[in-house]
């Protein structure tokens, strides 16, 4: 696969030769493939956050790189403008930076920014909207009348609009009821699939991310400790524990079988793998 | 980010005497060294006062590069009151120099040194205080010194109520500032380029998040805070009581003494 960004030997530190300096990123590198659903997993304060801000421009490399499409995106003023739309960025909570009088203006914010024509913007105005599932009439109400998981699904809509390539989401479904992370969750996926556009998410429900991404990353103590699939992640169970992160409780369950000595694989993480293991098991056919 | 940078009358927390002392001893304190500063006069008394200030420092271990840097901001208003001095003291003697509508004589020398010198160290004990003293201490000695005025009908305790919150909240709001910029800079707004009416527009999308996050935090304390029955100042008890030790009476002393010692040898002319 093709690689869309990459970090190399990226380091962070805040507050740089003051007492309370901290280095937040320590030689990180990072690598998003063109096309691919990805999750990046920490505890709170590993550094996630700080290392999606740098994957588009948000934040300056403090020493190493980050690549777009192969290319520095700190070569040229315009080289890092031209990342900020490419690499969407949603951050948590996005519902407290709506600020236009209308729905649509407001995600319309974006694509005037990129200096696209009124057509254009009008396009993907509505485009987006129904990508994250709003009614074509809340689009002339203002965004501040609307319900907590309406105004977040307008605060995504916004990003969407730019139609990234990549489009990075922080703990998109914080904060919602089980309703409204499955209906966000679909519209991220729809988005995936409509544009092939790279999908990174950073969570830190396991049971989430096990279900809807293709390739989990790591990241713990400021650095990237491991990567992979779901599974070979999961296998990884005492030292995702050690970290304050936990494994899905199916996996658990599992771990917790194989020590009592049943032989079977402590890999699994959802219901369909668990119930094909047990029925391997029992020398049943899989059905 | 720029914004974190900002020293706001920033708090090192320690365990020096000087951290332990009565935050109302700190106030009158930093008020009666400031008095002492404006009754100086000459070579000597500045002396006095430059040791005094070199001793809290040393005792307090601010470093004093962070002093220095909390300076920065108040450079200017330093160097422009150095050099009106400089220029507009007229002397008796021989001017030093003199060029095109400009004439410095020695008394002008001295007196710009003397008022650069003063403006730092007032500026330098304020700094003392607040870096050694919680906003929250602060305020509470605020409230305990100002409670005499309740007799004539001020609200002592709402205002340093107020204050506490006030304090309290510019820390989150500079973090919410940053967290909003970063968002619509993710959405492609430019905060730096254009002239002043692109830039003030700039700041709407800035602007109109922050004030409606603000009106909600302020809106969700006043519930937590009614939630918690609190009703104004009236037979309030506190955690922290204020009272005097013997180190604070000394400090008192101290300060008393300083301000008389100075004031005498400023009338006497050293």
């Amino acid at each position: 696969m093709e690689p869309i960004i990459e970090t190399r030997r990226l380091s962070h530190i805040y507050s740089a030769g003051t007492p309370f300096e901290h280095g937040a990123l320590v030689d990180v590198d990072f690598t998003a493939y063109r096309g691919e659903y990805l999750g990046i997993i920490g505890h709170t304060g590993s550094g996630k956050s700080t290392l999606i801000q740098h994957l588009n421009g948000l934040l300056k490399p403090t020493s190493g790189q980050v690549l777009f499409e192969g290319k520095d995106i700190w070569e040229s003023k315009e080289r890092t403008r031209q990342t900020r739309f490419q690499v969407g960025l949603v951050f948590q909570y996005p519902e407290y930076q709506l600020f236009e009088e209308t729905v649509y203006k407001d995600i319309s914010f974006g694509p005037r920014n990129m200096g696209l024509d009124e057509g254009e913007i009008d396009r993907r105005v509505r485009q987006a909207a129904q990508f994250v599932g709003l009614k074509e009439e809340t689009l002339e109400k203002s965004p501040f009348e609307l319900s907590g998981g309406q105004k977040r699904r307008v605060a995504i809509a916004g990003v969407i609009a730019m139609e990234p390539s990549v489009l990075i989401l922080d703990e998109p479904t914080a904060g919602l009821d089980p309703v409204g992370v499955e209906s966000i969750l679909g519209n991220i996926h729809d988005y995936h699939q409509a544009k092939n556009a790279t999908i990174i998410i950073v969570s830190h429900s396991m049971e989430e991310m096990a279900r809807t991404v293709d390739r989990i990353v790591v990241v713990n103590d400021a650095k990237i400790p491991f990567s992979g699939t779901p599974r070979e992640v999961f296998a990884h169970g005492d030292e995702l524990e050690k970290m304050g992160l936990g494994v899905p409780a199916m996996t658990r369950v599992f771990h917790r079988l194989k020590g009592m000595g049943v032989d079977i694989d402590p890999s699994v993480y959802t219901i369909q793998q668990a119930r094909d293991a047990i029925l391997a098991k029992l020398g049943k056919a899989v059905v | 980010m720029a914004l974190k940078d900002i020293t706001l009358g920033q708090y090192f927390p320690g365990t020096t005497i000087i951290h332990r002392l009565d935050p109302r001893v700190k106030i009158i304190g930093t008020i009666a060294y400031i008095v002492a500063l404006f009754l100086a006069k000459w070579l000597v008394t500045y002396a006095i006062m430059l040791v005094v200030l070199a001793a809290l420092i040393a005792i307090s271990k601010i470093g004093v590069k962070s002093i220095l840097r909390g300076m920065k901001p108040i450079l200017i208003i330093v160097i422009i009151t150095g050099l009106l001095n400089l220029f507009y003291t007229p002397g008796q003697g021989e001017p030093l120099v003199s060029f095109w509508v400009f004439t410095i004589y020695p008394e002008g020398v001295w007196a710009a040194c003397a008022m650069v010198l003063r403006i730092a160290m007032l500026i330098t004990c304020t700094f003392l205080l607040t870096y050694t003293t919680s906003p929250i201490q602060l305020t509470d000695a605020l409230e305990r010194l100002m409670n005499p005025l309740k007799v004539i009908k001020v609200p002592v305790h709402e205002l340093s109520m107020m204050m506490s919150i006030a304090l309290r909240f510019i820390p989150t709001l500079i973090e919410e500032t940053d967290k909003i910029m970063s968002a619509q800079k993710a959405r492609g707004a430019d905060f730096d380029s254009g002239n002043l009416i692109q830039k003030a527009k700039a700041l709407v999308p800035l602007l109109v998040p922050l004030f409606i996050s603000a009106f909600r935090r302020a809106d969700e304390l006043a519930v937590a805070m009614e939630c918690r029955c609190y009703h104004g100042g009236e037979g309030r008890t506190r955690m922290r009581q204020l009272k005097l030790k013997g180190t604070d009476i000394a400090a008192l002393i101290l300060a008393v003494v300083l301000c008389v010692v100075i004031g005498v040898l400023g009338r006497y002319g050293f």
